[in-house]
Parts: C-alpha cells; structure tokens; sequence
C-alpha cells in the first residue's frame, strides 16, 4: 500500500459529473497529509483528461464507452490492485452505488458508504458517515488499512477539485474484457416531461407524507393557485403518482428555485441534494425530528392535510 | 425460473433514534422495525416476473427484528416460499459483509436464477448487499435498477441513471440486481391473507453459522446531527402558519397582493 489517493472519476453526456471535482478537493487534503499523490482514474474516456487539472495524475484506461458495472469493475478493481493506494473515493452515484461495495469484496478493502466528512488521523482515515436516512451520523475510522469510501454527492466544495495544472497522464492497459457477462442495449435520455421544474420560481414539492395518490390533488391545487408546478421526492415518482420529471433529487433533477414548499417530505440526503440551494425553503412535517429541518430555513409540524387548504385559500385570494 | 428476494428488516426512519451507552450505535431497545422500502420493491419486481412468466419467489431473511412479520406479509402478497436464516444476528448492528456472507454461503448450495434485493438500505454503512454478494458469488450484478424482464438464462434490466436516463442492460443468469424501484407500486396484501400465513406458520427456518466477515469499520461514535442551521419552527393553528408562509412568499414578491 502507498499513501496515495485513487479518485474514480464520473462522465455524463455533460462531461465530468461535479461529484468528481468534489472528490479531487476531498483527496487533495488528504494526500498532502499522508505524503501521497492524488490519482484520478478515468475508465473509457479518455478525452477529458485534461480537465483533472487538480490531480497529481490522471490514469486512463480504455474500456467500452457505454457503461456496464462489469467491464468497469474489472478495470477498477484492477488498478485498485496493481498501484493498492490508502484511499479510493468515489461517489455515491448509479455507478457508486453499482461498484463500490463489489470493489470492498474483489479487492479485500473495508468500504465506508453515504460519507459525507473525511478527515486523516495519522495513517488512518475518518469518515463521517450520514446513516439512517440522515437521523445519524457514524464517525468510523479505518485502521491501518487500504480503504473505499462512498461520498455523498455535494458533500464538498467541488471548486477545491478544479484546480488548473498539467498533471501526468498515464495510459494504463485494459484488463481482458471477455467472458463478459453483462450487455450493454441502449440508452434512453429521461422524457422531457410536461414542465421544466428547472426553471420555475417556486415549486411545491410533494413526498411520502401525503399518503396517497389521491391527496396528491391537495397539492396541486396550492401549486395552482401559486402558479407553480409540483414537483416530487422519489417515492412519488417510484410510485407513478407523478411523472418521472417531476422529481429532485439524486436521481431526479437539481433544482434552485426562488422558494422550494415541501410538503410531507422527510428529507433523506438523496432528496437533499438537489435542493438544497434554494434561496427560501419552507417544510411541512409532522416529525418534528425530521432531517428536512436542518436544511430548510423555516419548518411547521402542522399536519399538511390542515395546512394546504388554509395554504390554496390565501393563494387564491 | 427461481427467484430469491432477500429482505431486511430496518428501524422505522419516523421515531426518534437515541444512542447506546457506549456511544457507538444507536439504542434499538424502543425502535419499531419496518421491511427496507427499496426490498419492498425488490419483492414487488420479484411478484411482477411471477405473473408475467410463473416463476416461483422465495423470499429470504435473517433474523432481523420484527422480521416474520414481513416474511408473512410476502406470502401474503403471493410469495411461494419464505425462509428465515437463524444464527447469523448477534445483539446489534449486523454489517452488510456479514450479511452477504451469509447469504452467498447459502445461496451457493441453492440454484435461483435471480437474486433480488433493494438498492441500498438507511443503515448500509460498510456498502451495499446487492453488488457485494454479485462479487462474492462471482455472478453479473446491476444495481439502481426499474426493470427486469427475464426469460430464460437472461434477463433485460432497466438500470437508472442521474437525471433520470436509463440504460437497457442484457445480463446472462444467474445475477443478482439491486432494485431501486419496481415496475409498479408495490401492492398491498389484505390483513385476512397476512393472518392466514401466520396462522399457517409456513417461514422455514434454516440454521447458518456465524458469519466470519466483517466489515472492518471502528464505529468510533455515533451522534446525531448538529442542529445548529435548523429551521425557524412556526408554531400556531394551520391558520397561523399559513399566515406566516404566505407573508414570507409575499415578502419576496412570490405572492401578488
């Protein structure tokens, strides 16, 4: 093992995911600390090598353009392995949530997931970690071991990782991809959808709390009489109860609206993630020890059932 | 076609979490235990390929709290057979190595085609179960997935993506798949069946040894969050506080009038 710190970097269609400029920040603190190098490792695209600017060196490695967790777990796991650095840091993306705890088996490393704070302790790593759904958070330290941690997508500033330099740029060779098991089909861009919630001023947004399909109406009418579009956690869209471009999140979209009104939504970091920049965000919970009110800027436990009405008719009038 | 659903049981995100005296996990003494939401749609995927090609599902746990309660449920829903793994679970925490452990050391003696479980679960600490026992079992694994269409030694998986794009997957069986959401809401099952299969009795109980992974982590304390940035609590009747939301919209220019 060597001290250095492996950044497995993401691409979309868009380029390098932000989460990939947050992890070069994160490692870049580490690395100076344990006298390591901050290695990004890019699988299949090599194109956007220049833009790791912030690492000490940029691995490539070919691999098929269209992602499947095999064929980037066989290379992954690979340079894990050959160059055995102290640290791996990934997100907690599709690929994240695909990869990481296959790599803590392949590769024999312990595997800290949903972090959202790393500090070094000597040779050792401390994450903070965000568990039950945000209600608690688990300090954890690995000893004196080769670790992965699983970072959590805005967990810091993804400036600190877009640093300008020229780092060394190493063509690694490809693991053999046969025997593959895995294909990859197609690709299918999201539905465009009804409204762009990206753009609107206001949104009011729906969750678990509402119960039912039904009362989703209760929702929509308040939207409606402030003329903004409803837009949803996960488990409503999971639900079909609104459509898929409705949704905010991580899976969702990254919204920031002038004021987000959440209604019967908790607050689990996946939710938190794309919408925790709006400038007012008001919640609606009857738990009073929901983690949505750490984010928002003013909270009521009045059940929403009570509160829409009273909310449409002010609205309306 | 033999599918296996593994289930876990996880505390009820809804009551107030308390930490234990040794400061390292929570106190499950007075906390309710609810199936994992994102197993519960691996079961209703599972139950949706049943109807569409008669495979028979197998639901599978280990001895979680609360744990029958979900195991009969799942035959309720239309699930063939449930087994419940016993001797795995110490007091606490069980890690997601352990787990999957103990789920490969089984399933390794079994023949299912597909191994389906939720995409994550809220205390998933060291990982998740899905692509750590598709590693283990040395099986095709993909995960965040909201679709399975499976026929015979292959399956077709919906596998999604930030912003919601999707991929179109072709594994070769068995695998393993991380459900994330189920191709419809997960149905419900009518009380009448649930008490018929607890009266039926009918979850298999098979004795496993210990498992001997860990997870590797030193929990070295738990806590809950700072609460110093939190919201401005407004307090009154429903009339009061839509009052005050109203006037913080209009403040803004949000709201006309």
């Amino acid at each position: 093992m060597n001290n250095d710190v492996f950044v497995i970097a993401e691409h979309s269609d868009a380029g390098l995911t932000d989460a990939t400029f947050e992890l070069l920040g994160a490692a870049r603190r580490l690395a100076d600390a344990w006298g390591g190098q901050v290695v990004a490792v890019i699988v299949g695209n090599a194109g956007v090598a220049g833009q790791l600017g912030s690492a000490d060196v940029v691995v490539t490695v070919d691999a098929p353009a269209d992602y499947t967790s095999e064929a980037h777990e066989r290379v992954l796991a690979g340079q894990v392995t050959s160059r055995d650095p102290r640290l791996v840091l990934m997100s907690m993306s599709t690929q994240g949530l695909d990869l990481a705890a296959a790599l803590s088996a392949t590769c024999d490393r312990p595997l800290v997931s949903y972090v959202v704070g790393l500090e070094p302790d000597g040779d050792a790593v401390v994450a903070t970690a965000q568990i039950y759904g945000g209600k608690i958070m688990a300090e954890v330290v690995v000893e004196s071991q080769a670790a992965i941690c699983a970072v959590i997508a805005g967990s810091f500033p993804a400036d600190a990782g877009r640093g300008a330099g020229s780092p060394a740029v190493e063509a690694a060779d490809a693991p053999a991809l046969d025997g593959l098991r895995t294909t990859f089909v197609a690709r299918h861009a999201p539905d465009a959808g009804d409204v762009d919630i990206t753009v609107a001023d206001i949104l009011v947004a729906v969750g678990r709390g509402i119960g039912g399909e039904d009362d989703i109406e209760l929702v929509q009418e308040f939207a409606d009489a402030l003329g903004a579009p409803v837009a949803a956690s996960r488990p409503i869209t999971d639900n079909g109860w609104l459509p898929k471009s409705r949704q905010v999140g991580k899976s969702g979209l990254k919204v920031k609206p002038r004021a987000y009104l959440m209604f019967g939504i908790s607050g689990a970091p996946e939710h938190l993630e794309g919408m925790r920049d709006a400038e007012l965000i008001i919640a609606c919970n009857t738990d009073e020890q929901a983690p949505v009110f750490d984010v928002a800027h003013y909270g009521t436990t009045v059940d929403l059932f009570d509160l829409l009405p009273e909310l449409t008719e002010r609205a309306s009038a | 076609m033999r599918i296996a659903v593994l289930l876990k049981q996880v505390p009820d995100l809804v009551e107030e979490f308390e930490i234990d005296d040794a400061g390292t996990d929570i106190d499950r003494e007075f906390l309710t235990f609810l199936l994992n939401e994102f197993d519960n749609q691996a079961l209703e995927e599972a139950l949706l390929i049943k109807d569409a090609t008669g495979a028979t599902v197998d639901v599978v746990a280990l001895d979680d709290p609360e744990v029958d309660q979900a195991l009969y449920t799942a035959i309720a829903k239309g699930a063939d057979r449930a087994i419940k793994l016993t001797g795995a679970n110490g007091d606490g925490w069980l890690s997601t190595h352990a787990r999957a452990a103990v789920y490969a050391g089984w399933l390794t003696g079994e023949s299912y085609d597909l191994v389906l479980t939720g995409v994550q679960a809220a205390d998933d600490l060291d990982g998740q179960l899905a692509p750590m026992l598709g590693a283990l079992l040395d099986v095709p694994h993909v995960s965040v997935v909201v679709g399975v269409e499976a026929a015979d030694g292959t399956a077709r998986i919906r596998q999604e993506f930030a912003g919601g794009a999707i991929s179109e997957l072709d594994v070769s069986l068995p695998a393993v798949v991380g459900v994330q959401a189920a191709g419809a809401e997960p149905r419900y099952a009518a009380i009448a069946k649930i008490r018929q299969a607890q009266q039926e009795g009918n979850v298999d109980e098979v004795a496993v040894d210990p498992p001997a992974a860990a997870s590797g982590l030193t929990i070295r304390r738990m806590y809950p969050p700072e609460k110093s940035d939190r919201a401005e609590m407004l307090s009154g009747s429903e009339a009061d506080v839509a009052d005050r939301i109203i006037a913080l919209l209009r403040e803004r220019g949000l709201v006309q009038g």
